[in-house]
């Protein structure tokens, strides 16, 4: 493989993958995007250490790898709080760094968030299937065989010694996004909530729900209040393609968000989280507590354009250095 | 019924559900595949993503890219100037099935059901041709159909947390193949030792929509032959 050896995996963390911005372009033949489910975390990773924003990192869930450097190479952490260290010493996140040779990063634990993504200067050489290096875990392709990380799995950069120089970038202060256990996504309605009446919509948008621990990668599982369709309306409709994002009834009345591992669905869709805030799904755990605050498609929009203008300031700075 | 005039639905701010019909069938699901497949040759720009479904097309766009009102209006053009009845050719394709025993453990359930012979049911999901309505829920999982009316059976009152790979199921008037192992509801009546999912082949799905499918019955023995 092309590349230089760069890491190695000493201890795993119960599930980190290889994920990249996603695979897309595939969805008629039933392959989904995957991808790093905080975008933003991952965009913003990259940058930091000179890669191209939608390279592939290390996405790790509530607990943290024990990793060890091959080489002198620049890493960025960023996404959830899980406390990283290199050796003994704290490390500080949204901000790259130089991992030496010898040296090992590891996470002394969770403090918010769910997600942390390390950035890997020169990026991880696994082979792009189907234009993308993300993992799809249901399907077992992509990333490294397909599968999780596994100890003594050794991680491969192209031309990391290029990246040495970005050590010392970090993310404007006010722009580290906080991750409460309280927090609230913006949605648009639709596309079916005419299938829902007024009542419904209204304790869906007015009331707390608790992520579950039933939720992974291909959802967010909710409890709360049951939201009750039309009565004269069957379980499910007719499947439908569906986007990260879509918020789905089943028949229990408990929301589930759905996130990037499926295309199409057949439950009835009564909103779907703006793309603004897809990234802060990748930060909520079970036990947080979310609500939805609808928005207009306009006040979306925006809300994209300002991450944008953010994102593409870090890239200036990255660029001026 | 399909309809005169296609209705769009939002799902989010980067995607647009058009709809072409209000049921499963050949007519909606054909009209869908055209519209699929002009988008394929000639694709709008900033659409990212399109997934075809029984009745409808869902576009993804980067809305940096194209806004929704001329995403639309591309849309209703392209429609007005499709030509359903200039579709290729559907591909035929014959799929091995090893039917019953512990390949299809709901063969016998659904011969129950039916009151008839584990045969008659071999018999009559094998004489049929199915339409590949469409792939989701799993990569490269088609959804077929429809099953002849002695056929059309109920989906199992609990679902299995392990389907395997490969496994060939019936659930109302459609028929499937799991081309992963995964949860499922369906009812196993067989097997396929054909693989429908390859990430590392192109295609990588071994249908696609509009597809017409045969299913013909093999015995263990002859597994092998069909096994790549």
């Amino acid at each position: 493989m092309a590349g230089v050896k760069s890491l190695e995996i000493l201890v795993p963390g119960p599930l980190t993958t290889v994920q990249d911005h996603g695979r897309f372009g595939f969805g008629a033949y039933g392959v989904p995007p995957s991808g790093a489910v905080d975008s933003f975390s991952l965009r913003v990773g990259n940058l930091l250490v000179g890669n191209s924003e939608n390279e592939a990192c290390l996405e790790i869930t509530v607990m943290g790898p024990k990793i060890m450097a091959h080489i002198d190479i620049a890493i960025a952490v960023t996404g959830a709080d899980l406390q990283p260290r290199i050796n003994e010493t704290p490390l500080t996140m949204w901000g790259s760094h130089i991992l030496k040779k010898g040296e090992t990063l590891s996470f002394k634990g969770l403090r918010n968030g769910c997600r942390a993504y390390l950035a890997v200067g020169g990026g991880i050489c696994v082979p792009a299937i189907m234009d993308s290096k993300s993992t799809n875990l249901a399907a077992k392709f992509g990333g490294l065989e397909g599968r999780p990380l596994r100890a003594g799995d050794i991680l491969f950069s192209s031309s990391p010694h290029r990246h040495l120089m970005t050590s010392g970038d970090t993310l404007s202060h006010e722009l580290i996004p906080l991750y409460p256990e309280d927090s609230t996504v913006r949605v648009i309605l639709g596309p079916q909530d005419d299938h829902f009446p007024t009542a419904s919509k209204e304790i869906f948008l007015n009331s707390p729900f608790t992520v579950t621990p039933q939720s992974d990668r291909t959802g967010i599982r909710l409890a709360g209040p049951h939201i009750e369709a039309k009565r004269t309306l069957k379980e499910s409709i007719i499947s439908e393609g569906v986007v990260p994002g879509t918020i789905q009834i089943p028949g229990d009345g408990q929301p589930i968000i759905i996130l990037g591992e499926t295309v199409t669905g057949g439950y009835r869709k009564i909103a779907t989280v703006i793309s603004a805030d897809l990234p802060l799904l990748g930060q909520v755990k079970p036990g947080d507590t979310l609500n939805f605050r609808r928005v207009s498609i306009d006040e979306a929009y925006q809300a994209i354009r300002e991450q944008e203008k953010w994102i593409n300031k870090l890239k200036e700075k990255m660029k001026a250095r | 019924m399909p309809f005169n005039d296609p209705v769009y639905r939002i799902m989010g701010d980067r995607s647009l559900l058009v709809e072409l019909g209000d049921e499963i069938g050949l007519g909606v699901n054909q009209k869908v595949r055209a519209l699929f497949l002009s988008l394929k040759d000639d694709p709008l720009e900033g659409v990212v993503e399109s997934i075809p479904t029984y009745r409808s097309l869902l576009l993804i766009f980067d809305p940096l890219k194209i806004t929704l009102p001329m995403l639309r209006e591309k849309v209703w053009h392209r429609l007005t100037i499709l030509d359903p009845s200039q579709l290729p050719e559907p591909r035929k394709v014959e799929i091995p099935v090893i039917y019953g025993g512990q390949y299809g453990p709901d063969l016998e359930w659904v011969a129950g059901y039916h009151g008839i012979t584990q045969h008659e049911v071999i018999r009559r999901h094998t004489e049929h041709i199915y339409h590949v309505y469409m792939i989701g829920f799993m990569p490269g999982h088609p959804y077929m159909g429809e099953l002849p009316e002695g056929l059309v059976t109920p989906r199992r009152e609990t679902p299995r947390t392990v389907v395997p790979q490969g496994s060939v199921g019936l659930a109302q008037g459609q028929t499937g193949v799991y081309s992963t192992q995964s949860p499922g509801g369906w009812q196993i009546i067989g097997w396929t030792p054909f693989v429908l999912f390859d990430s590392a082949k192109w295609p990588p799905a071994l249908l696609e929509m509009g597809d017409r499918v045969k299913f013909f019955a093999i015995n263990e023995e002859e597994m092998v032959n069909w096994q790549e």
